[in-house]
């Protein structure tokens, strides 16, 4: 019986094929493109300011909304903070990886493996809440920084406008710690499975045609591991870009675009302008992507 | 008498417990092909990283012309190294590849695509610049390889197996090349490879290593002629090695000697001995047809076995076989013979 029934799909690959690729499909065509054109739909839409309905007639006039001035800077702040972070996460992750991809015994490596990817175990609120208590007023860098004297330090620093606010655990600083902690992981995977990629000899060579290390990385290591950079940063890119927890947690008054996107659907019930609002990182991916392209990212592909 | 280019001062090389390089002393002439020969795990390739800067000596020194470089990384030796599996940077076309190292140096991009371009030439690859290295062949790899590596005028070329990947043919074909490219720059090659014909043809010295030691030192006909030990009796080529006891019979000196295959004359047994030749009788246990030549082993009556060699130039795959079973008398000259120390194996 059993033999009969693989007999029958031997004979027809095109069929077993499409047996298994159908449930992926389903779900990719209806779930994610579906959900993604109901947002576009939806952003094309507009909430009745009176009724506190929403209008379902086309118009321009939720584009209009967000096109304002106060909400360009919520998209500016978003998007500067998750280049700062993406650039903290590579020049964190560079050496991390370097060191699990060429030095660390196999052993060793597996540790790390763990302890890199330990954190993404637990709840993700959780981890943020530790940092609450890390970044607070009576949290343990200020205790720290007390007890070298250097309080005054971090107080004229958070009486900084841009990046303070009354507390570390309140302020663009506190969000962009953060920020680097949790998708730190995202940007160590690709990058480490990028530089095991890279045959040693290929190191040995440059260094053998006479680069020094500085040399060899810029004209080697890096272009060879660009790609898993750029994959590395579209996840921290697009995570920042799109989270509204930790800027609820540690931001002071001003919005990020997650949390402009809650406030807007979750609060005022403004479905057309969040959904024009999740436009946004759309199009800035999209923008960050090409640009990546440009810079010969996807050459290797 | 030309100049000292490579000098190993009693140089150790230690992994953890293990001696990969056991205190070693070298000395590699200016514009020799030097090879450096022997069984993988044997130190050669330890040895060769060593003086490219890639491994640092555990003890000793390592002079590149006069020059101690023991402490020097590799960008700042005047050597360059082809590589086994040639290491072209994937992400540069070939011309790149070739001008690296003068891109580094920081030569003007026109002057160096030139030179790349001569490069090109010299390895008989005009019009592959443009290309990518995963467009070319494993041959043609190879050729870039030594390109890229000649470039710097180095004043050492280091090859590590550089022929391993190729097969046999091209093999053969990449060893005349090398030869004459040497030949045509005029620096020294150091060569290690554990394919013992590959050293025959392209040295003018061999080193043969065995367990981080250097067994001899010496010209390909010295090592083939009269290997100093055992080892290298055994590693390079065939070789019989008679044990002091067979000796004692065949010559009447308990020492021990190796005597190549082909050198051995498979005669009737009823044939006079030469004068200058020891000579042993036994029975044909063994026959192989090679076409070119046939193998024949043949057990001692004072015991022991040997393995004789005779080219078939009279002779077809109808004759030798008869010979099989047959009594025999084994004779060789003298001066072929050589004896080996006391050593075990």
């Amino acid at each position: 019986m059993l033999n009969k029934i693989s007999a029958f799909f031997y004979r027809r690959p095109r069929l077993t094929l499409t047996l298994f690729l159908a449930p992926p499909l389903i779900w990719f065509l209806v779930v994610y493109i579906g959900s993604l054109i109901t947002l576009l739909v939806n952003s094309f839409f507009y909430l009745d300011g009176f009724t506190g309905q929403v209008v379902r007639q086309f118009t321009m006039q939720t584009y209009a909304k967000l096109l304002q001035p106060t909400n360009l800077q919520i998209f500016q702040r978003t998007t500067i903070m998750a280049i700062l972070v993406t650039l903290a996460c590579v020049i964190l992750a560079f050496p991390l990886s370097y060191y699990m991809a060429r030095f660390a015994s196999p052993r060793m490596k597996t540790w790390l493996y763990l302890a890199v990817t330990l954190p993404l175990w637990t709840s993700y609120v959780v981890r943020v809440y530790s940092w609450k208590l890390i970044l607070a007023q009576e949290g343990i860098i200020s205790w720290a920084a007390r007890l070298v004297h250097l309080d005054g330090l971090l107080n004229w620093y958070l009486k900084n406008e841009i990046v303070g606010g009354p507390s570390l655990s309140v302020s663009p600083t506190g969000i962009f710690l953060v920020f680097v902690y949790i998708w730190l992981p995202y940007m160590i995977v690709p990058i480490q499975t990028a530089l095991e990629r890279v045959p040693k000899s290929l190191l040995e060579a440059a260094g053998d045609l006479g680069a020094t290390p500085a040399q060899t990385f810029r004209t080697v290591l890096l272009p060879l591991t660009f790609p898993g950079v750029i994959a590395g940063s579209i996840f921290t890119f697009s995570l920042t870009l799109g989270d509204f927890i930790v800027p609820q947690l540690f931001g002071t008054s001003s919005f990020y675009i997650g949390k402009a996107v809650l406030t807007y659907q979750g609060t005022s019930n403004n479905i057309p302008l969040a959904a024009a609002f999740t436009m946004g990182p759309i199009v800035i991916m999209i923008v960050y992507l090409l640009i990546a392209r440009k810079l010969g990212a996807f050459d290797a592909l | 008498m030309s100049e000292t280019a490579i000098l190993f001062k009693n140089v150790s090389r230690h992994f953890g417990d293990v001696k990969a390089v056991d205190n070693i002393q070298l000395e590699i002439m200016d514009g020799e092909f030097f090879s450096m020969l022997g069984p993988s795990g044997s130190g050669k390739t330890t040895c060769l990283r060593m003086i490219a800067g890639f491994e640092r000596p555990t003890a000793g020194q390592i002079f590149l012309y006069g020059q101690d470089v023991s402490d020097l990384p590799p960008y700042a030796r005047p050597v360059n190294t082809v590589f086994q599996d040639y290491a072209l940077f994937p992400h540069m076309s070939i011309e790149d590849n070739i001008a690296y190292g003068l891109m580094i140096k920081g030569v003007a991009k026109t002057e160096r695509l030139k030179k790349a371009a001569e490069m090109l030439d010299l390895v008989q690859l005009p019009n592959v610049g443009k290309r990518k290295p995963s467009q070319l062949s494993g041959g043609q790899r190879q050729r870039i390889a030594l390109a890229r590596a000649l470039i710097n005028r180095p004043k050492a070329l280091l090859l590590d197996e550089p022929l391993g990947a190729l097969d046999l043919k091209l093999r053969q074909q990449m060893q005349v090349e090398l030869k004459n490219i040497q030949r045509e720059v005029g620096i020294t090659f150091v060569f290690v490879t554990h394919d013992q014909e590959e050293a025959l043809t392209m040295s003018d010295r061999i080193a043969v290593f065995s367990a981080g030691k250097i067994e001899q030192i010496g010209s390909p006909a010295d090592v083939y002629e009269h290997p100093a030990t055992a080892f290298v009796a055994g590693f390079v080529g065939t070789s019989n090695l008679v044990t002091a006891e067979v000796a004692q019979r065949i010559t009447g000196t308990p020492r021990r000697f190796s005597i190549r295959p082909e050198k051995i004359h498979l005669g009737k047994i009823d044939q006079p001995a030469p004068a200058d030749s020891f000579t042993a009788d036994g029975v044909v246990r063994d026959v192989v047809y090679l076409g070119l030549y046939t193998r024949y082993l043949v057990e001692l009556d004072s015991g022991g076995d040997l393995v004789v060699v005779e080219q078939n130039l009279k002779t077809t795959s109808m004759d030798v076989t008869k010979i099989k079973h047959q009594k025999t008398r084994l004779a060789w000259k003298k001066e072929h013979v050589s004896y080996i120390g006391d050593g075990n194996a």
